[in-house]
């Protein structure tokens, strides 16, 4: 029997006839990775809202007068739930993963079109089911964003009716969805790479999304099961996670159960959860600095392997979130040591990060200066996290604003930032328009100054002792009167940097009408989404003959060459870095 | 990968090398190897990490609870002709299972030697097996119900007996009877013939991937809900 790899194979496409079938039931990944973002935009836009109202309430205590403090907590839930799982994991992964990675290793689609089409459809669907929550008797949840038990399922809990039962339907509907999608992207990068497109010259992006999903796809099982079980607790009246308790003075049915087990299952979650989010941003940072700044990746194997190992070490570190849990001390020795070591390759990314700036051609591009304020911020939230890594240190910050400011400095505002450079970079190929050069300066310089100003105060309100998760704080004697005019002052920034992502929205939107046609390459980029046929890519992508690649993705300046970039589909012609493949 | 092989035969790092000569080259890590295929296999190692979690948290709340765990040899015992028998019914459950796992094994065989008709019958026995393994089941559950077992609680002891039960059986039952639902679509196209024009029989060693998971994953069920 014949074999055909399925990048000699041309395995036929689905050509839908009809405008619908085009557009709404897409199996194009361009069209499902667009829907995915759009779909994760605009859910990350109610998050915002939310945050801006929670900032509103801290910096100006009852000034929003349906700010109730029940009212309070359920936005914390939803702005941390919706901005972690469904604006950042979909946006990353269903979006950049389904446009880059078919587009990058030069296929015509993901390997299984039709189980990706379902995965947009169904992660849809579970963004309804959490925006239905809003909506429904005693509203959404007010659990916190990481629903402990027992609290999450107690008569007294915001959106405890109804709430919580659509937030882990939501969860669970979410986890299938993703599944659906990851298994395309993992299978299509391992199986239907085109010829010449060897492992070791992937793009970082490719890299970081293709380890990122593999965490997902292990990481995400616990959170289904945790879903599942404290559904059961709550629907079934099972113990799982309740021990025997008093509520509001009556004895509840509730009998033996595990707490602390449902802490495990979610960190176990949890933790790759924030290395699902930052290798993607990791890998496509690199992509950014190198293009921007002409000049080949410091360190590229280095940095395929620090991705590898990050993914690997974020299994063994989850409950460092749990130091204050009452677990057995011993644990916290062990995984303070492996949450330390995480830190000797992410400081090796950083490195070579910077080594690639060092002497480069750098042009400051929109994308360039987001990728450069990824660096800044990363660095800040990176070392804070060697702070909380430690348990002595962890356990009187743990209740503050300290780690607040922490896991936004690091995986709030740092991925968003990688996620807007990269918009910039890749919106010419997707709707074949160049966006308005200044307002997105503008946007950037808003972004990044505010952000900065927003996160790095609250690291002193965090030494200070602010604590966390307060509604209202009041007049106590361990706050002075200065850390409530630095809260409104983050407010104030809060709702300036929030507004200034209507310049982005103008930007982009306009941009799509009216904006000056890109061309094709116009960042002069080797990697292959850049050498497509035509620009936005047609369904297949390469027109008759797939791309075959002959270099690695990194040939920028390269010596001897007619212009500082070598696409990694012209053949060798004598001029290369010298990276073995 | 093949001129590895020419220089240096029979070495103990010889299957070293050619992974090492697969992962490195392009289009596929996995050399002739249907994507199909690897796909399955990546979806059962992430299937393998749900059940890895429900018999983790199953062991955890048994050590939890306060209340004693009923005595499982007793719980599983069926009355036939009179003599108490341990853990009867569990054990005819697992013995088909078992065997389905056998009859599916040979229907990837005939698979490959394109005898659609042996294949599609065997599938279909497979299939018919899970249906009865998931009847059982059913017998089992009411029984239990019957008897006073319910999620929040049950006569004999710890109410995370009958939770884990209901939770751990169910979602392993709902794997079999999906299963069965697969195998049969897979075998009523095979019957059909409509990999044909292919010739290409590697979705009934997908189907089969997926059958002997939830074969595997029993056993597991069995050795630490069923024998512990």
């Amino acid at each position: 029997m014949a074999y055909a790899t399925l990048a000699e194979d041309l395995k036929e496409l689905h050509h839908p006839k009809s405008w619908v079938g085009k557009y709404i039931w897409s199996q194009d990944h361009k069209y499902i990775a667009v829907q995915y973002m759009m779909t994760a935009v605009a859910i990350g836009v109610v998050a915002l809202v939310l945050s801006d109202l929670m900032r509103l309430q801290i910096g100006f205590p009852g000034s929003v007068g349906f700010i109730t403090p029940e009212a309070y907590y359920q936005m914390i839930t939803m702005h941390g739930m919706i901005m972690v799982i469904y604006l950042l994991t979909a946006l990353l992964l269903g979006g950049f993963g389904n446009f880059l990675i078919p587009l990058m290793l030069g296929a015509r689609d993901m390997v299984f079109p039709f189980v990706n089409m379902l995965s947009y459809w169904v992660y849809l669907l579970s963004v309804l089911i959490l925006v239905a929550s809003f909506f429904v008797p005693g509203g959404p949840t007010g659990a916190g964003w990481t629903l402990y038990p027992p609290q999450a399922i107690l008569p007294g809990t915001p959106g405890r009716d109804w709430g919580i039962i659509l937030m882990l339907a939501s969860l669970a509907v979410f986890i299938v969805a993703f599944t659906m999608g990851g298994l395309n992207y993992v299978t299509t990068v391992l199986q239907a790479r085109t010829r010449g497109m060897t492992l070791m010259r992937m793009p970082l992006s490719v890299w970081g999304i293709f380890v990122a999903t593999i965490l997902a796809l292990l990481a995400f099982p616990a959170l289904f099961v945790a879903s599942i079980m404290m559904m059961l607790d709550r629907v079934l009246g099972t113990s799982f996670f309740m021990p025997a308790l008093v509520s509001q003075g009556q004895l509840l049915g509730y009998n033996g159960g595990s707490p602390i087990l449902f802490q495990h299952l979610f960190w176990f979650f949890g933790h790759p959860e924030v290395y699902i989010v930052a290798l993607p941003a990791f890998g496509i940072v690199s992509d950014l600095i190198a293009t921007h700044a002409r000049k080949n990746i410091f360190g590229y194997r280095m940095m395929v392997w620090a991705i590898v190992i990050i993914g690997g070490l974020s299994f063994l570190v989850w409950a460092h979130h749990m130091y204050v849990s009452g677990m057995n001390p011993y644990f916290g020795f062990f995984f303070a040591t492996s949450t330390l070591i995480i830190a000797v390759p992410t400081a090796i990314k950083v490195y070579n990060w910077v080594l690639t700036l060092w002497k480069g051609n750098i042009h400051f591009t929109v994308p360039m200066l987001f990728a450069i304020a990824f660096i800044f911020t990363f660095i800040n939230g990176g070392l804070t996290g060697l702070f909380l890594g430690n348990v002595s240190v962890d356990v009187p910050l743990s209740g503050t604003y300290f780690v607040v400011a922490h896991f936004h400095m690091v995986m709030g505002v740092s991925p968003i930032l990688v996620i807007f450079g990269a918009i910039y970079h890749w919106y010419p190929k997707i709707t074949g328009r160049m966006w308005n050069e200044t307002l997105g300066k503008i946007h950037f310089w808003f972004t990044f100054l505010g952000t900065y100003l927003i996160y790095f105060p609250m690291h002193y309100l965090g030494l200070l002792g602010m604590p966390r998760r307060y509604y209202e704080y009041g007049h106590t004697a361990f706050i002075p009167d200065t850390a409530h005019y630095l809260n409104a002052f983050i407010t104030t920034v809060a709702l300036i940097v929030g507004a200034a992502q209507l310049i982005f929205f103008y930007n982009m939107i306009t941009s799509y009408f009216y904006g000056p046609k890109a061309g094709g390459n116009p960042w002069r980029a080797t990697t292959l989404e850049w050498q497509t046929p035509t620009t936005p890519a047609p369904h297949g992508n390469w027109g008759p003959n797939l791309p075959v690649v002959y270099r690695w993705a990194y040939d920028y300046s390269v010596p001897g060459a007619p212009e500082d970039f070598i696409p990694q589909n012209v053949p060798a012609f004598g001029t290369s870095r010298n990276h073995k493949t | 990968m093949t001129d590895h092989a020419a220089t240096d035969p029979g070495t103990q790092s010889q299957g070293l090398k050619s992974l090492v000569a697969d992962w490195s080259t392009d289009q596929e890590a996995f050399k002739r190897v249907h994507w199909g295929k690897a796909m399955m296999w990546i979806f059962l190692l992430s299937d393998t990490f749900i059940f890895s979690c429900f018999l983790t948290s199953y062991m955890t709340v048994r050590s939890s609870t306060t209340l004693p765990w009923p005595d499982t040899s007793e719980v599983f015992a069926l009355t036939i002709a009179g003599h108490k028998i341990p853990m009867i019914l569990i054990a005819i459950m697992t013995f088909v299972l078992i065997s389905s796992s056998g009859t599916m094994a040979l229907a990837v065989n005939y698979g490959y030697r394109r005898d659609r008709r042996t294949t599609a019958l065997l599938m279909g026995a497979t299939a018919l097996f899970g249906v009865t393994f998931v009847s059982m089941q059913a017998f089992e559950w009411t029984k239990l119900i019957l008897e006073g077992v319910r999620p929040w609680g049950n006569p004999w002891g710890a109410p995370q007996f009958g939770s884990c039960f209901f939770m751990i059986t169910g979602f392993h039952g709902m794997h079999v009877s999906i299963g069965v639902i697969y195998l049969t679509t897979i075998a009523i196209k095979v019957f059909r013939g409509d990999f044909e024009r292919k010739g290409n029989y590697e979705v009934v060693e997908i189907a089969g991937l997926y059958w002997h998971f939830v074969d595997l994953v029993w056993v597991f069920i069995f050795a630490f809900f069923y024998l512990w």
